[in-house]
Formats: C-alpha cells, sequence, structure tokens
C-alpha cells in the first residue's frame, strides 16, 4: 500500500513538473501572464510530492518490506534500524529518488522565498527547474522505479555492502547531494536570465545565496566523503582521484569559481557572460558526475554495454540539458555585454585570474576522468591516476593559491602593487623561512614541500584582510571570506603533513609485544571476539601510549558481516592535537602472531578540519548577505508603505 | 635501552620467524628492513593498480592479488631493481591499465598536452580580458 502511495506522488510529482514547464513558459508569452501566476504554487506542491514519495521509500525500508524489490536487494531485517533508513539512499534507485526529491525541494524553496528576481526571469527559471526535473522523474519512472514490487515475496533480504554500514553513509550522500542538485537553482537562474537578458548587480544578488548554500553543502558533502573513506576503508587514505571523488569535486570547482564570479557581478557588474558560463557549467558537472556513478561506466565501458538502457537515458538527458543550455547561452552570450572593465591588478583581476585557473583544474581533471573511458573504446585500457592527477593541477593550484593571498588585498577596479608590497612582507617571510625549515628536515617531496612553505604564507596572508578594521563591526561576508581562505590554508597544511611525515608500520605482533610507530608506543593487549546486530568480530585491545605517557586502549576490529557475507576491517583512531594514531587489525598467522597495521599521521585531521573551515566561511558569508538583504528588503517596504501613505 | 632492545630484536627476530611460515606472499603485509627502500617500494606500490578492486591501489588494498604484487614490488626492490623498471615489467605483464602513471604514448599523448592547452587558453583568456579592460 504505501508502495503505491509512494508510486502515485511520484507520478503527481512529474506531472505537475510538466504542469510547471507548461505554464512558466507560456506565463511568458504575452496572453499566458494568467498562467504565470500558479508557477509558484505548482513548484512548491511538486517538491512536497518528490518528498511524500521519498518518505514513503524511507518507511518501507525501516519496515523492511520484502514485497518492495529493491527493500528485499538491498536491505535485511537484522540490520540496525539507522542502517535501515540510510540504506535507503545506499542503491541506485534510491539515491536517484533522493536526486530529485532534492531537486524538487530545491524548487519549491525559491519559489516560496525568493522575491528579488523580476517576475519573467522568476518564471522562467521555475520552468527551466521543472524541464531538468522532468528528465530525472521519466528516468526515474520509466527506468528505476524505486517502487516496483517483487512477484513472490521472499523471506529475507540481501543485505546492504557493510562498508556503507556506516554513520559516514548516513549524512555523506545526502549532504553532497543537497550541494549537487542546489546547483541545479544557479543552471535555472542562469537559463532564465539567458532567456530574458536581464543579467545584472541585482541578479547576481538574488543568485549568491543559492549558490553559496549549494556551495557549503558540497563542501561538506566532500569533507565528509573524504573521511569516510580515510576511516573506513582501513588503509589510511584521504583522497585517490578516484572518478566517484572526481565527480563530486568538478561540481565543486565550478561552484567556487562561480561563486567568486557571481561577487564580482554583485559589487561590479562585470563578468556578466562568464557568470552565466559557469552556472551553466557547475550544475553541468553535477549531472556528468551523476552520469559517471550512476550509469555503471566507470567499471567498464563494457560493463555499460551489457545493462546500456539506464546509462544511455542519462546520457540523452545529458545532451538535452547540457547540450541545451550551452546552445542557448551560444545564442544569448552576445546579447549579454560583459559589462564593466578593470585593470588587470585589481580585485576583479585577482578574481578572473583564479576563476581561468580553477576552470583549468576542472578541465584537468573532467579530462583525466574522461580519458580512461575514451582509450577503452578505442580499445586500449589505461588508467590515470595521482601521478597524473597530482602534478598537473598543482600546475594551475600554486599560482592561484599564490593569487589567493594578495586579491583580498586589493582595491576594485585598479590598484598598484606597490600599495600592497608592505602588508605581504610577513607571509611572504614566512614562506620563505618555512621553505628553508623543510628544507633543512630534507627528504620530502615536490609537491609536500610546496605545500608546507605556502601554508603558512597562506594562514597569516588570509588573515590580513582583517587588519586596520575594528573586529566587531566588520561585516559577517569579509569573516566568511577570511575563514574560508584560512581554511584552504588549513587543510593544505594537513595534506602536505600527512604526506610529508605519515610513518607506517606494519607487524605481525604477538600478544604482549610492543612495537613502535613514530612516538607511540603501541602494546598488542589481547585479541578477542565480539559480535553486533549482523556481524561477528575479531576485536584487538592495544595500548598506545605516546613519547612514554600514559596508555590509552584503541579497539580496531577485523568484522566479518553475514548478510552479504563481506570482512571488513573497522579502524581504530586515536586523535591528539597533532595528529592521528590509525590502528587496523589483520589476520592471524599460522603461529598465531597478529597483523596490525599502524600509522601515526601528524596533523591530518587539518585536512578536514580545513575544510569545515572552508565550510563555515561560507556559511557566515551566506548569513551576512541573507542578513542584508533582509534589511534592505525591509527598509524598501517600509519606504514604499510611507509613500503609499502619503499618496492618499 | 629497553626499547631499543626490544626493536633490535623484533628486527632481527622477523626473517626468523618468516622462514618457518613462509606464505606465499613473504612481503604482503611485511615492510622492508631498509626504510629507504621501503620508501621506495611504498611510493611505487601507491601507484600500482590493485587489478581486482574498483579504483584502489595495491597499497590500499587487501585483495589477495594485490597482497601477492605488493610482495614483488618489495622483493623486487630489496634485489635493488629500479622502481620504473619494475614497473614497466608489471605494465608488460598485466598491460598499462595496471599503472596509474600514463605512460606518452600514441594513445595517451592528449592527456600531456592538455596542460599546455589550458596554459595557452588561460593566457588568450587573460590577456584578452585585460587588454581589452586595461584600455579604457
Amino acid at each position: 500500500m504505501i508502495a503505491e502511495f509512494g508510486l502515485a506522488a511520484l507520478w503527481l510529482a512529474a506531472a505537475l513538473a510538466g504542469l510547471q514547464l507548461l505554464a512558466g513558459a507560456l506565463g511568458l508569452t504575452r496572453g499566458g501572464a494568467a498562467l504565470g501566476a500558479i508557477v509558484r504554487p505548482v513548484a512548491i506542491v511538486q517538491g512536497l510530492l518528490a518528498l511524500i514519495a521519498f518518505v514513503a521509500l524511507i518507511v518501507l525500508f525501516c519496515q523492511t518490506d520484502l514485497s518492495v524489490k529493491l527493500v528485499a536487494m538491498n536491505s535485511h531485517s537484522a540490520k540496525p534500524l539507522i542502517y535501515k533508513f540510510a540504506g535507503t539512499w545506499g542503491n541506485h534507485e534510491g539515491s536517484m529518488l533522493l536526486w530529485v526529491t532534492v531537486m524538487g525541494l530545491a524548487g519549491s524553496f525559491v519559489a516560496l522565498v525568493e522575491r528579488r528576481l523580476p517576475e519573467p526571469t522568476m518564471l522562467a527559471t521555475l520552468a527551466g527547474q521543472a524541464f531538468v526535473s522532468l528528465g530525472f522523474y521519466a528516468f526515474l519512472l520509466l527506468s528505476s522505479n524505486p517502487f516496483e514490487r517483487m512477484p513472490q515475496v521472499p523471506t529475507e533480504g540481501q543485505g546492504l555492502n557493510p562498508l556503507l554500514q556506516d554513520m559516514g553513509l548516513a549524512f555523506h550522500p545526502p549532504t553532497l547531494y543537497v550541494g549537487y542538485v542546489g546547483l541545479s537553482i544557479a543552471f535555472s537562474f542562469a537559463i532564465g536570465a539567458l532567456i530574458t537578458r536581464e543579467v545584472g548587480p541585482a541578479f547576481a544578488r538574488a543568485m549568491r545565496p543559492w549558490v553559496l548554500g549549494a556551495w557549503i553543502f558540497l563542501t561538506l558533502g566532500i569533507t565528509a566523503g573524504s573521511y569516510w573513506a580515510y576511516y573506513e576503508l582501513g588503509w589510511g587514505g584521504w583522497w585517490f582521484w578516484d572518478p566517484v571523488e572526481n565527480a563530486s569535486l568538478m561540481p565543486w570547482l565550478a561552484a567556487t569559481a562561480l561563486l567568486h564570479s557571481v561577487s564580482v557581478l554583485a559589487a561590479r557588474n562585470a563578468l556578466r557572460a562568464w557568470t552565466i558560463m559557469l552556472g551553466v557549467v557547475a550544475f553541468s558537472m553535477s549531472m556528468v558526475g551523476t552520469f559517471l556513478v550512476r550509469s555503471g561506466i566507470l567499471t567498464s565501458v563494457h560493463a555499460f554495454a551489457v545493462d546500456p538502457e539506464r546509462g544511455s537515458f542519462i546520457l540523452v538527458l545529458l545532451a538535452i540539458y547540457i547540450g541545451g543550455a550551452l546552445t542557448l547561452f551560444a545564442v544569448r552570450a552576445g546579447s549579454v555585454s560583459e559589462g564593466e572593465r578593470f585593470a588587470p591588478v585589481s580585485r576583479e583581476g585577482a578574481l578572473v585570474f583564479n576563476n581561468v585557473m580553477l576552470s583549468a583544474v576542472l578541465g584537468i581533471v573532467l579530462f583525466g576522468t574522461l580519458y580512461p573511458l575514451v582509450a577503452e573504446a578505442m580499445g586500449a585500457k589505461v588508467s590515470v591516476g595521482p601521478p597524473y592527477f597530482n602534478p598537473m593541477s598543482a600546475l594551475f593550484v600554486v599560482p592561484m593559491l599564490l593569487v589567493m593571498a594578495v586579491g583580498p588585498l586589493l582595491r576594485w577596479r585598479r590598484d598598484g602593487f606597490a600599495r600592497v608590497r608592505a602588508i605581504l612582507v610577513i607571509p611572504a617571510l614566512l614562506v620563505v623561512l618555512a621553505a628553508i625549515g623543510v628544507a633543512a628536515w630534507g627528504g620530502i617531496g615536490v609537491l609536500p614541500f610546496i605545500g608546507l612553505t605556502l601554508a603558512g604564507g597562506l594562514a597569516v596572508a588570509s588573515l590580513l584582510p582583517l587588519r586596520g578594521r575594528s573586529l566587531r563591526r566588520t561585516p559577517l561576508a569579509t569573516w566568511g571570506m577570511v575563514v574560508a581562505h584560512l581554511g584552504v590554508a588549513v587543510a593544505l597544511f594537513g595534506m602536505a603533513s600527512e604526506s610529508a611525515f605519515s610513518v607506517e608500520k606494519l607487524v605481525a605482533a604477538r600478544v604482549g609485544d610492543t612495537t613502535a610507530v613514530g612516538p607511540w608506543q603501541i602494546t598488542l593487549k589481547r585479541v578477542r571476539p565480539v559480535a553486533g546486530p549482523n556481524w561477528t568480530a575479531l576485536e584487538a585491545d592495544l595500548d598506545a601510549s605516546y613519547d612514554g605517557g600514559k596508555a590509552t586502549a584503541v579497539h580496531p576490529q577485523a568484522r566479518f558481516f553475514w548478510s552479504p557475507p563481506q570482512p571488513t576491517s573497522e579502524s581504530a583512531l586515536l586523535t591528539r592535537w597533532n595528529g592521528q594514531l590509525y590502528a587496523v587489525l589483520g589476520e592471524e598467522a599460522d603461529d598465531g602472531r597478529w597483523q596490525l597495521r599502524l600509522w601515526w599521521k601528524p596533523f591530518v585531521t587539518m585536512i578536514w578540519f580545513g575544510g569545515l573551515m572552508i565550510g563555515l566561511g561560507g556559511l557566515l558569508a551566506l548569513l551576512g548577505r541573507v542578513a542584508s538583504d533582509l534589511k534592505r528588503y525591509v527598509a524598501r517596504g517600509k519606504i514604499a508603505y510611507r509613500r503609499e501613505r502619503q499618496g492618499r | 635501552m629497553k626499547r631499543l632492545l626490544i626493536l633490535l630484536l623484533m628486527i632481527f627476530a622477523a626473517p626468523a620467524f618468516a622462514q618457518d611460515t613462509m606464505p606465499p606472499a613473504p612481503y604482503a603485509y611485511r615492510q622492508l628492513d631498509n626504510p629507504a627502500q621501503e620508501e621506495k617500494a611504498q611510493a611505487l606500490m601507491e601507484t600500482l593498480r590493485c587489478l581486482k578492486c574498483q579504483s584502489q591501489s595495491i597499497a590500499d588494498s587487501d585483495a589477495p592479488m594485490a597482497g601477492d604484487m605488493r610482495s614483488q614490488v618489495r622483493e623486487r626492490i630489496a634485489a635493488g631493481e629500479d622502481p620504473e623498471a619494475i614497473r614497466a615489467w608489471l605494465v608488460e605483464r598485466y598491460g598499462d591499465y595496471v599503472s596509474y602513471a600514463p605512460r606518452v604514448t600514441a594513445l595517451t599523448w592528449p592527456l600531456f598536452i592538455l596542460p599546455v592547452v589550458l596554459l595557452v587558453l588561460a593566457s588568450l583568456l587573460l590577456s584578452r580580458r585585460f587588454r581589452r579592460g586595461g584600455t579604457e
């Protein structure tokens, strides 16, 4: 019953998306103004219906209703409730339903609160949002129905991949999806503005909070995903340039560029076409990412050919939306002038430079991710991994970071380096000192070396915009920028430190043995069996003492899930302010010794602290912008009200 | 001092233990005793694909085949072989797919042209933008 209810809600939502598109389009014509009035309410109800469908699926998963095929294939009655719940989106159909739900709700949210866009642009935007939604509803209903029933109800479900049975999974994908799909708003805004040709500071100010919001979620989602991979996969790697990781990084790169260019547009009425272009590209990258992850093409081009229906479906959607948007851009961009001019050495100049650098990194990541597919289609299998991505992206990231240190200090329109040279002495000196220090330490790779030396200077430089300001009167948005840029320096430091100073120790230890890892002494106390709701495990009791200090107990586990049968290793982490101890229990050797994998990773946590700070910076900026927008809105309302009264 | 003793004992004891159990891949989960060699091996392993996994390097995988390959890499490094020679040997055996560091070939050259193209594009874009901007 619930399944049918959910399916009905989904069909209704799809039908309303059709209506929204139609009414929005007709509303733009001369005779259809009346129809335009229903677009907002329709958009709101459409999002709610999608949410109802999604909630129905959650209920089915929580009840473990095995008559529903998706539940039977991906869940199990013995799973803890939280993973039944989170398992809703741990599979293809469920995650696509989450996708359209977020898309629908994003449209509802815009329809509900956005009052600054001119009405025609608003109609075109909501119609664009509905147009994109419609394709994904069709995809879900025609080729990935999450509510399909089983002809025969099985006695037990097949369970969820144990790697995904983790709190990280409960929150990482939804966060990422809100970011991913939230970018659809920027896309629809760009389409709307292209249709009505209304691109200017007012449009940018309306668009900015939406971009910021999506970008915050994307940042947090990527950070959480990186941490999940770090502790759950059991080898301490936090980024591998894996296609799935790249799929989330590409929209982030585009959104970061968009975020900065929309600020230029809002403040200076410049970079009009470029901003619109980035709005289109950012969400296009989200869709490309979805295609890569959801089509099965990543395992192999041939796997794609075996079950081509879903992949081809998304590919057609991509062609329609990205192709369509780019065509519209090509046709209309000429009539959207680039706007105000500025000198190379100016705030805008620095922002443009970094926009171009970010786009170049995006180009590298996109090309490097897709190239193995191209090569395989031509008959050869190649791999493109960290040895390619690291240096190639650094080529553009390093100049970008340098400009990032200077940019916020420059004035709009026109400035000279002479003015900021004196201020930059401190960070520059720090970079030099760090370089000498790190070089003296020795034995460090080129990239970690650059990272370590830049990080300190960057941290100081990112604080410089606060110099000479009254801290209490500094606008929130400025604080946001400072915190986010500082976050970049912090994350960079973490990354460089992890790759330069990590100590790894693989040992076969008897009970009672002590091993040294960096400053740590690790003693294996015992290994004992433990059991969970749907797994059994061997758990090691390790005593870890730092630099001869008091011992702390850590408990890595080698788990064996029995549905589906799969071993996983649950790493144990011990966090100090200056890094993390990472312990993994391996197999037992014939002679009674246990394999232990131990790492000491100095300052590794800075990677994710940095990520959080970047997100927090975004949040501060968002709050600052929304507050000042509200203030302006209220003030304008008061003036209008007063005028009206005087008029009478 | 005691700590050092234990450490030394462990270092010297390890090979003796390894001999009486002798698994097929002795260095799958054992590091080389020479830290410089181990570091070399680690750097190489991080850039070799585990062929049985979905995008993991052999340095990050519990798959038996990854273990075998790790052992191979460590043994060859210990025997004094050059990391790139080992990579070439693996590529010959398993194809280009095994290496995360693509070689420049007739098929992969666009990957290496790309940064140059991007640099040219970027400087074109910037110079056009700024020339127009500068002459206001």
